[in-house]
């Protein structure tokens, strides 16, 4: 089976959010980067499985710049055969979708995940876009999957519940919590992932149709009220008036 | 309150960017080991040190992350990696317990080092293997019960007897004895002449007792080494060397990764510190905004800073063939006072919460006591210093 996992680059969770260039841009300085969970946890895990089990190979790919090599290691680390680097700024999911589906075209692989969201943007965008680009059906918020054959049982997230889909390779599936456990590469993995190609591979021509104008950060939380237990109608005033519950 | 430890919250530090003189190996391992701590020392660790038993099921784990002689060859069941990726490795499990640290620096620094550096090649193949993957624990005899300080006064004894010797004597202090299944144990020939030898678990007249009623490092297992007249094939001799520079250069493997390991003792009492104090307010303003915390603060993180500095440049050194023993125990010696006295600071910031097991200072603080004291003491890591700049020994 042939797999491809799309991995993404975010800032640590304890990283510091700031922008620059007039709020257009996320200030990269000081902050720590990593692999997206969802994307090494879950999506790369679930698919290092699947080759265990039948064979064959997992690649990642991944499009930013040589930056982002130290988070492409690390998927090697952990057990990916080979990895691609589309040596582009990843400005928009519809860039980076477009990108991997132009590599992926002709590659015929049979699954192609994705994190089920960066955990930064969290936009849940990149999967479903590769899958229309590749006219792959597309399964999103998978947490559990077995294959049988090319017939793959998906169970699936949806609000309140989950749904349990059936599909045939070749499809694209993004991943959320429970579809793997996370995997701590080892020593060996990570001497190993030196040995194991890196291909860098310049980017296509695409006209992006949108882009980011502002980012604005939220609201500082407020701090916690201390209503006095006797006052009944303060604490009444408060919530309709100022969270607006009741 | 401030949360508790029991969710581990530790974030690195590295007030100089020491992560600019790592390469991309070094800082994988550094988070890989960091996550395999976070997720399965820091759930279980105060609990198996309170109720001081081992977490024997770790051996599996540490031997499966690598961290069992990193540094050694892969064809003999190292990880073939170079010594800054085996101090970093030795950091991250001291942050989550010296304990933890000393099962590994045991493993590999003591049991799987000698049998590679002196063995021959049928007893690497025989051991290194199995102590690589955790199928076999390993154990270092040196120190006697008269004998600490002073090894070269050992009284373990082998004697000829065809193709085996006879060994008699007793180890004390020995990391792991009671559960290994091999020990490299040093004893005086007829001649006198120092000789490391391979005893393995089930010989008759090897008993390995365990040793009761420490109060540090409490989830690592320590014990006795007794033979009596246990009769070793001479194939288990190890053939490379002769005299005490055997075990010393075991010794200066063990305390090169000690130096590492202290830094991730005092940055865990540290970042618990920190965040603490950020948290806990007092007279209507955090611990950290009065002028005695900052003082403590400021000193731990310029105590780490210059000790993380020393074990890097000792790590170079290393990697090239020339630290030297006198530069590593002044940098083991530097590196686990300057832990233990951050525990210390570190307690007194978290007031009363200090001495609870909420928090993991105290529990660092009385494993420090130890590795104060073991891989040579404080005391006569000074007077190696002393020796090395004066040129006379001060030991006798």
């Amino acid at each position: 089976m042939k797999l491809l996992v799309c991995i993404s680059k975010t800032p640590d969770t304890t990283a510091k959010i700031a922008f620059t260039n007039g709020d257009t841009e996320f200030n990269e300085e000081g902050v720590q980067f990593i692999m997206n969970p969802y994307d090494e946890w879950y999506a790369l895990v679930r698919a290092l499985e699947l080759k265990e089990a039948a064979g064959g190979s997992v690649t990642i790919i991944n499009v930013g710049t040589s930056a982002n090599d130290a988070v492409i290691r690390k998927g090697l680390a952990i057990g990916a055969d080979d990895a691609v680097r589309i040596d582009a700024d990843p400005k928009s999911s519809y860039f980076v979708a477009k990108q991997i589906a132009a590599y992926a075209a002709d590659k015929e692989f049979d699954v192609v995940l994705t994190g089920k969201e960066t955990i930064d943007f969290n936009g849940s965008e990149v999967g479903g876009m590769i899958a229309e680009a590749l006219d792959m059906p597309f399964i999103s918020y998978a947490t559990h999957l077995e294959m049988d054959g090319n017939v793959a049982k998906i169970t699936r997230d949806i609000e309140g519940g989950a749904e349990v889909a059936e599909v045939s390779t070749p499809f694209t599936l993004s991943a959320s919590k429970g579809l793997a456990e996370q995997r701590i590469p080892n020593m060996k993995g990570i001497m190993m992932s030196k040995r194991k190609p890196l291909n860098v591979v310049a980017p296509v021509e695409i006209s992006d149709p949108s882009k980011v104008v502002g980012y604005t950060l939220p609201d500082a939380k407020e701090s916690v009220k201390l209503v006095d237990p006797e006052n009944m109608t303060e604490l009444v005033r408060l919530l309709h008036e100022e969270a607006k519950v009741i | 309150m401030a949360k508790g430890a029991k969710e581990d919250r530790f974030k690195g530090h590295d007030y100089y960017n020491v992560d600019g003189l790592l390469s991309e190996d070094h800082l994988l391992a550094r988070d890989a080991v960091r996550d395999w701590v976070k997720k399965e020392v820091s759930p279980i660790i105060e609990d198996y040190s309170n109720r001081a038993e081992c977490p024997h099921h770790l051996f599996k784990g540490l031997a499966e992350i690598g961290a069992f002689g990193p540094s050694l060859p892969e064809q003999y069941g190292g990880g073939g990696m170079d010594e800054i990726a085996y101090g970093i490795i030795m950091q991250e499990l001291e942050r989550g317990d010296s304990g933890i640290r000393s099962m590994a620096s045991v493993q590999g620094s003591l049991v799987m080092y000698p049998i590679y550096k002196f063995g021959s090649e049928e007893q690497r193949l025989k051991y290194l293997p199995k102590l690589g993957s955790g199928e076999f624990i390993g154990c270092f005899g040196l120190t006697e019960p008269d004998h600490g300080s002073n090894p070269s006064g050992m009284v373990t004894n082998i004697k000829d007897d065809g193709d085996h010797v006879i060994l008699n004597g007793a180890k004390m202090w020995i990391t792991n004895s009671p559960v290994a299944d091999v020990a490299v144990v040093w004893a005086k020939d007829e001649s006198g002449i120092i000789r490391g030898v391979i005893v393995e678990k089930g010989m008759p007249g090897f008993s390995a007792p365990e040793i009761h009623g420490k109060w540090s490092l409490r989830a690592s297992i320590t014990g006795e080494l007794v033979f009596e007249d246990v009769r070793v094939p001479k194939s288990n001799i190890l053939p490379g060397v002769q005299g005490l520079k055997g075990p010393l250069s075991c010794l200066s493997k063990a305390r090169y990764g000690i130096a590492w390991g202290a830094i991730g003792a005092a940055m865990d009492c540290y970042d618990s510190a920190l965040r603490y104090s950020l948290e806990r307010e007092q007279f209507g303003k955090p611990l950290a905004g009065f002028q005695l915390t900052q003082k403590k603060l400021a000193e731990m993180i310029t105590e780490i800073t210059k000790a993380q500095l020393l074990a890097w440049r000792l790590g170079t050194m290393a990697n090239e063939g020339k630290a030297t023993p006198g530069q590593i125990s002044m940098a083991k010696r530097n590196n686990v006072h300057m832990a233990l006295e951050i525990a210390r600071e570190a307690r007194q910031i978290h007031g009363g919460m200090g001495i609870t097991n909420e928090y993991p200072i105290m529990r660092h603080m009385m494993n420090l006591e130890t590795v104060l004291t073991y891989e040579g003491t404080h005391d006569i890591h000074l007077l190696i210093t002393g020796m090395d700049v004066t040129g006379i020994n001060a030991f006798k």
